[in-house]
């Protein structure tokens, strides 16, 4: 068990100007799941995308060594064909054909060109059965969730026949449940002698299946970690991928919490599309002035469509209840009524719904709130420029200018621009919705950091996360949801990730 | 150097199209042994291509807006020349009232459009082909069966062929006076704009380009603005088409850079859910553009009609595929949210200098549609390879 499948020796890899990869070594052993780290940007996917093909060979220099053979992919389709599958971060399905079909697409059971279902529904039912995917092989994919779907992508490997699988954040869309789901099959497959390589920024899970860590920073790996060798804790990881001790993870805010300030009274919202389903049901919160409220939830609680109904009504039909803002009864129809109200709104996905990605930071920057910075309709350049200068050094974005387009920065620095976008809105109320998912520790603590300010001038915060230890760290209450309704509101002291679990599982029981 | 290289790479599509047009010029200017640029032919290029460079200002806003184009414009422009004909020919109807009149008629036809585009969510596509064909059919209807009605007063011809009075006519001979007297104050305010902007981002602290080279742009600009209205002043002057044209590419380019509905429209374009969940109300923005569209496929309409003094059943065939292939050819994506005004009068530009030059060459009008083909797949190419890079 203990032979090396896979070797990758002074890998260098040159981007105009940049050495993203500086003699890069990794060894994976045979039959286990070896975990590489490291901050965004750091090069792990580069590396990854070097081993799958993606860079084809002379793009780099360097070796790859598998199953003992020198390899030289010039595609995907040359790695896939040893055995070697990347699933990426952006799931690569297609929406509207059956899960049979995704799995066989590119690799068809076919003779001669024709395709033989019966063979493709037996063998697709057969792998599905292996992955614990309970669903039919004629459902279309966009029927399923998106940790499902994330096992439709681990069934196409199979279906590959698969002998090293590479996961790049696999778990960061999915909640703790579906998390652990996944992170079991893996542990499964590698019992059938699957050999995984996976990328993640969530540490607890890393701890908890991998065998061997390999940590990379600025393109060079720091060190490898091997199981019951070295000893691995969650605190050497983070300063090798940052070189620093952060040692709290969640900087502790010193805003003083004042009266309430933005309360949401008998909300009820109904499916836009399914007739006379309620998505939420009779919800009540409320947040004070300068304090950092929590919702906690299993993903589909409704966390996020509350917030978004809330939001001018960006979500859902027939809603009904009351938003009362600094004792004020407020009706928001639209979002630019929201806006104008001093809501803000921060979605979950970045890329899809809260940036442009193909124009630049100041644009996107001042999207929401434009009139601040025009009069009559007309924008002020030079204003305009000196206001987004302003909030890039604020939030010390990366970049190198704010003319660079927002597609081309880092995850981290996407999401800094998605929060002085709502800080430059000059909202009283800021719901942020996942605001640090798929960003690297650095950038994390910086958001955490930006957070707790906002809270210290006052403004009343709603953080929503599936990531049990943040909502932790840095709430001052947390409201627990479940199928629509809350079920638990926790004091920062009260709260712990059994007391959450503890909330969601009795009101499950009530619902039976 | 860097900065000018970097601004270069940033604009390398409209530089490129804009040096590409210049280029054509010159090649054109020296196979039709000067032809191309003299006076005559210069003002007759502006009116012989006015209908694509109006038409393709709205349709770069449609592309801009959703990626979507507006099919319905050639239709459309054909069904506004035989509203106006029935009025001013058969009706005798004076001729500002009928252009009121076939406006407002054409803001209703913008407002059906757009209810189906931008309310009901039809795709543009469908909606913009249904109104082809029905703004076609509606043409034949009107015109009862496809006759011609011919010939309008003089005071519409004056739209297409009339030319600003020259108040100072006879100053020198054979020179449109007031028009190079246009020509200078333009300039004049050109440089007095460009100062001020230098001054105010100065006053901010803000980078600005080394003052030689602010200069050689300033009377590169100049001269090329006093050069055309020396050629347009050799002749008969300015039309009045030209005057039309230069104010709507200033009004539609301001709207698009400089202020929020424009900045609206280019955030849809590139996310519409973005830019919904920013306030912007996305479907009032697309139903406007597909109204303004249809205003200045009316005035478009107008312009032909009275170039060819005549309303006809075959007015405006293809005149939107001329007005998108400029767009494309003038840089938008064809997935929204990127393109400018600017960009589609070059592209509008090109083929009309090719058509033109080529015409002047007695190149027959099946190679001419040909290489107008490939001229619109090689720009586009290059924009995508260039983009790989």
């Amino acid at each position: 068990m203990s032979d090396i499948i896979l070797e990758m020796v002074n890998i260098t890899k040159l981007f105009p100007g940049v050495k993203v990869l500086d003699n890069v070594n990794l060894r994976v052993k045979a039959g286990e799941i070896h975990a590489l780290v490291g901050e965004n940007g750091a090069g792990k996917s580069t590396l990854m995308n070097i081993l799958s093909g993606i860079y084809p060979y002379g793009s780099y220099t360097g070796m790859i060594k598998f199953k003992g053979n020198e390899c030289k992919f010039k595609s995907i389709k040359d790695s896939e064909k040893e055995g070697i599958v990347i699933i990426h971060q952006e799931l690569a399905l297609v929406p509207y054909l059956s899960i049979a079909e995704n799995m066989f697409i590119g690799n068809e059971r076919a003779t001669a060109g024709i395709i033989d279902w019966n063979k493709t529904h037996i063998k697709s039912m057969e792998i599905l059965k292996k992955v614990g995917l309970n669903e039919k092989s004629d459902t279309l994919i966009k029927d399923l969730g998106i940790g499902k779907q994330q096992l439709v992508e681990i069934a196409k490997a199979l279906a590959k026949d698969v002998k090293l699988l590479i996961l790049d954040e696999p778990t960061a869309a999915l909640n703790e449940e579906e998390s652990n789901k996944l992170l079991n099959l893996l542990l499964e497959l590698k019992k059938g002698g699957i050999t995984s390589i996976l990328i993640s920024h969530k540490l607890n899970e890393i701890s908890k299946v991998a065998d061997s860590i390999t940590i990379i920073r600025d393109g060079s790996v720091i060190e490898t970690l091997v199981k019951g060798k070295d000893a691995i804790s969650e605190d050497r990881i983070i300063k090798g991928m940052v070189g620093r001790e952060i040692v709290d993870r969640y900087p502790k805010g010193s805003a003083k919490i004042g009266e309430v300030y933005f309360e949401i009274k008998n909300w009820n919202v109904y499916d836009p599309i399914i007739e006379g389903k309620k998505v939420i049901n009779n919800v009540n919160l409320n947040v004070k002035k300068g304090e950092i409220v929590g919702i906690s939830g299993l993903m589909g609680s409704g966390r996020t469509e509350l917030a978004m109904s809330v939001f001018g009504r960006s979500y859902g039909k027939h809603i009904t209840g009351t938003l009362i803002k600094d004792g004020k009864e407020i009706t928001l129809h639209n979002v630019k009524q929201a806006i104008d109200n001093g809501i803000a709104y921060a979605t979950e996905d970045r890329k899809t719904s809260g940036l442009i990605l193909i124009d630049d930071i100041k644009r996107n920057t001042t999207l929401a709130r434009l009139d601040k910075i025009s009069k009559n309709n007309v924008v002020d350049d030079n204003k305009e420029i000196h206001a987004v200068e302003h909030y890039r050094k604020k939030l010390n974005i990366k970049s190198s200018s704010i003319l660079q387009k927002v597609g081309s920065l880092s995850g981290g620095n996407q999401q800094k621009v998605v929060l002085s976008k709502w800080i430059f809105s000059d909202p009283d109320v800021l719901i942020l919705d996942e605001p640090t998912r798929g960003i690297d520790v650095g950038a994390k603590y910086e958001i955490y950091t930006l957070i707790n300010q906002l809270a210290e001038e006052g403004k009343s915060i709603i953080v929503i996360s599936s990531e049990l230890p943040e909502i932790l760290g840095i709430c001052d209450r947390i409201y627990v949801m479940n199928e629509g309704r809350i079920v638990g509101e926790l004091s920062r002291e009260e709260a712990s990730q059994e007391a959450i679990m503890k909330c969601i599982m009795k009101s499950n029981r009530e619902v039976i | 150097m860097e900065k000018l290289l970097d601004i270069f790479k940033n604009n390398i599509r409209q530089y490129a199209m804009l040096i590409a047009l210049v280029v054509i010029m010159i090649l054109f200017q020296i196979l039709t042994d000067g032809t191309l640029l003299l006076p005559q032919n210069v003002a007759n290029l502006i009116l012989q291509n006015s209908y694509v460079l109006i038409l393709a200002i709205g349709m770069t806003f449609c592309i801009i807006s959703s990626g979507n184009v507006d099919l319905s414009v050639g239709s459309l422009c054909a069904l506004i020349g035989a509203i106006t004909g029935t009025f001013i020919i058969s009706m005798k109807m004076d001729t500002i009232p009928a252009i009121i009149f076939v406006l407002l008629i054409s803001v209703v036809i913008g407002i059906w459009q757009g209810f189906w585009i931008a309310y009901v969510r039809i795709p543009a596509f469908i909606v913009t082909l249904a109104g082809m064909l029905i703004f076609r059919g509606l043409t034949n209807t009107i015109l009862e069966g496809g006759i011609t009605l011919a010939p309008f007063p003089e005071d519409f011809q004056f739209i297409s062929s009339g030319f600003i009075p020259d108040i100072f006519s006879g100053l020198i001979k054979g020179i449109h006076f007031t028009t190079i007297l246009i020509g200078i104050i333009a300039s004049i305010i050109y440089i007095v704009l460009e100062l001020r902007k230098r001054k105010n981002r100065k006053s901010y602290g803000f980078e600005v380009s080394s003052l030689p080279l602010f200069v050689v742009q300033i009377v590169i600009v100049t001269i090329a603005i006093n050069l055309f209205s020396y050629s347009l002043s050799s002749y008969k002057g300015i039309p009045i088409i030209l005057v039309l044209i230069g104010t709507l590419i200033l009004i539609y380019s301001f709207i698009a850079a400089k202020t929020v509905p424009g900045r609206h429209i280019y955030a849809m374009g590139g996310n519409e859910k973005a830019a919904k969940l920013s306030g912007v109300k996305t479907n009032k923005m697309l139903f406007l553009i597909y109204v303004n569209m249809a205003v200045l496929s009316a005035i478009a309409g107008i312009c032909y009609a009275s170039r060819l003094n005549s309303a006809s059943p075959q007015a405006g065939m293809n005149f939107e595929l001329d007005a998108i292939a400029a767009c494309f050819i003038g840089g938008a994506s064809a997935s929204g949210g990127i393109g400018t005004v600017i960009g589609a009068i070059i592209g509008a530009l090109v083929m009309g200098v090719l058509n033109n030059g080529m015409s002047i060459l007695g190149v027959g009008s099946d190679w001419q549609m040909t290489i107008k083909g490939l001229v619109l797949l090689l720009s586009v190419a290059f924009d995508v390879l260039s983009k790989k890079k």
